[in-house]
């Protein structure tokens, strides 16, 4: 959903500048999810659903809390439930609120080839416009938190907006305005990574040596950012990666393959050109040769 | 050429003219020569920005994003179609060794250095090994990238689709590089083999001095 008051800082597939690129204020917004607050009641999964307007799909029970096994093209919002054994024998229930993690370096945008099918505002938010989605779903290989989703029916993704057309407007995120604990806030990067650190100091004087905070470097940081009582072991959140980045293979074929390849191609033209002036065609004696 | 009676390969046409691309054989190439260009075309839109504009021209993303494969089906029908009947002509002989030593002097149209060759020349066979080899690699990778949906949505899958995106631009990337020598060589280097793709004919004197020993074993003549 693209919003015209938000500047664009990147566009996929685009040649040449984009508009908001280096312009704007230092002013970003970020989304933290405190995980230790969080009670499952999906309050956020709800309002997801409501603010964007989609029909609430089929869930799938596997005996857990969980409304479905992962998120959907028209289901953003997903409260992973995982129940993790500790070392001392206790069993810790950690719940955590998946959704698009609006990377600083989205390896979404990266890889897809369409001009303007994905943008990244100045504010942060990383937004897909579906007009201009082509559906070859390169963004779903470009992200390591698998969070784009294809629809067969309309042959586009979807993924997460960080409710764009809200905060465009000056409201929070729908998610945000739910949350019944408080374990959802929502305000610019700094403010948010500073409630972040609060609170982390706060639980490890509470006895959680490891607490900490999930803003992921391989990706530039995120525009939404986890408390962990257990930073130091991500995967245990629900397949949340450790050490995410844009996937090797999508950096070597929009970086060194691109430019080596168009600069194949040039010298190619250029060298049949060349062959042509200096050594002729390949006359036949007596043969009528128009070239 | 006017006769309509071109049936088989080295078959004799009036006005000293020999056969050499029947019928079939000229519309399996530039079926597969049109099937091509519009894959190049669309590819290379989907590969850099710079050419997006492609995209634009023919129809939006979208259009592209759905006949890229199916035409890419029809490319790949048709270069086995053109395997079944040249096949057997692009098999080595013994005189390629010695072609493949002199390159450098084909290259620079010192032919009076290059040893005869058959119905193709080691060069030709060389084009022909790339662009059915890639072609092979762009199947498999192609057949993956145009239903993505139908893998797993687990990480060791959108690793194989960045992996299988790689393989398929470079093996694009190098049937490009064949294809503007291709191109470039029946256009401009090689007068009359334009005319052998579009008429099927060649003069008896082209086919001795581009084919000798094809020549030789069409009309039976050693001279």
């Amino acid at each position: 959903m693209s919003n015209g008051t938000l500047e664009v800082k990147a566009i996929s597939g685009h040649r040449g500048g984009t508009p908001g690129s280096g312009v704007s204020r230092d002013y970003d917004v970020c989304k933290l999810v405190d995980t230790t607050t969080c009670i499952g009641c999906k309050a956020c999964e709800v309002a997801c659903v409501e603010w964007n307007g989609y029909e609430f799909r089929d869930t799938t029970f596997d005996n857990t809390y969980q409304t479905m096994p992962e998120t959907a093209w028209n289901f953003w919002n997903l409260i992973k439930f995982n129940e993790v054994e500790n070392a001392d024998g206790t069993v810790s229930w950690l719940m955590r609120k998946d959704q698009c993690m609006h990377c600083a370096d989205p390896g979404c945008l990266t890889a897809c080839p369409a001009d303007g099918a994905i943008v990244q505002y100045t504010n942060g938010i990383v937004d897909f416009n579906q007009e201009h989605c082509i559906g070859c779903q390169y963004c779903v290989s470009g992200c390591p938190f698998n969070i784009p989703k294809f629809n067969s029916a309309t042959k586009k993704v979807y993924k997460c907006t960080l409710c764009s057309d809200r905060v465009g407007a000056g409201l929070e995120p729908a998610c945000i305005k739910s949350c019944p604990t408080g374990c959802l806030h929502f305000g610019s990067k700094e403010d948010m990574k500073f409630e972040a650190e609060r609170r982390v100091k706060q639980l490890q004087a509470n006895g959680h040596a490891d607490a900490g905070v999930y803003d992921p470097d391989g990706v530039g940081g995120t525009h939404v950012i986890y408390v962990l009582n257990d930073a130091k072991h991500p995967e245990k959140y629900g397949d949340l990666p450790a050490d995410p980045s844009v996937p090797f293979f999508v950096k070597m074929w929009k970086g060194p393959l691109k430019w080596l390849g168009g600069l194949g191609i040039a010298a190619g033209v250029l060298g049949v050109f060349m062959h042509r002036v200096r050594y002729g065609a390949k006359n036949v004696e007596g043969e009528e040769n128009r070239a | 050429m006017s006769s309509g009676t071109i049936t088989r390969a080295g078959t004799t046409a009036p006005a000293d003219q020999i056969v050499r691309y029947t019928f079939p054989e000229r519309a399996a190439h530039w079926i597969n020569g049109l099937a091509y260009i519009y894959c190049m075309v669309t590819g290379l839109a989907l590969f850099t920005p710079f050419m997006f504009w492609m995209a634009t021209v023919l129809g939006g993303g979208g259009t592209i994003r759905f006949w890229h494969p199916w035409v890419g089906l029809v490319y790949l029908v048709t270069i086995f179609w053109m395997n079944s009947q040249w096949g057997p002509d692009m098999a080595p002989i013994p005189e390629d060794d010695q072609w493949n030593k002199n390159i450098e002097s084909y290259i620079k149209n010192k032919d009076d250095a290059m040893p005869p060759q058959g119905r193709f020349n080691a060069g030709q066979k060389m084009f022909w090994k790339g662009m059915f080899w890639c072609t092979l690699i762009l199947l498999v990778t192609g057949v993956i990238l145009w239903i993505p949906e139908m893998l797993p949505h687990k990480a060791w899958a959108h690793f194989l689709l960045t992996v299988v995106v790689f393989l398929h631009s470079v093996a694009a990337l190098i049937t490009i590089g064949l294809f503007i020598i291709h191109v470039y060589m029946s256009v401009w280097m090689t007068p009359g083999s334009m005319k052998a793709m579009m008429d099927g004919t060649v003069s008896s004197r082209w086919a001795r001095a581009h084919h000798r020993l094809w020549h030789e074993k069409v009309t039976g003549r050693k001279n």
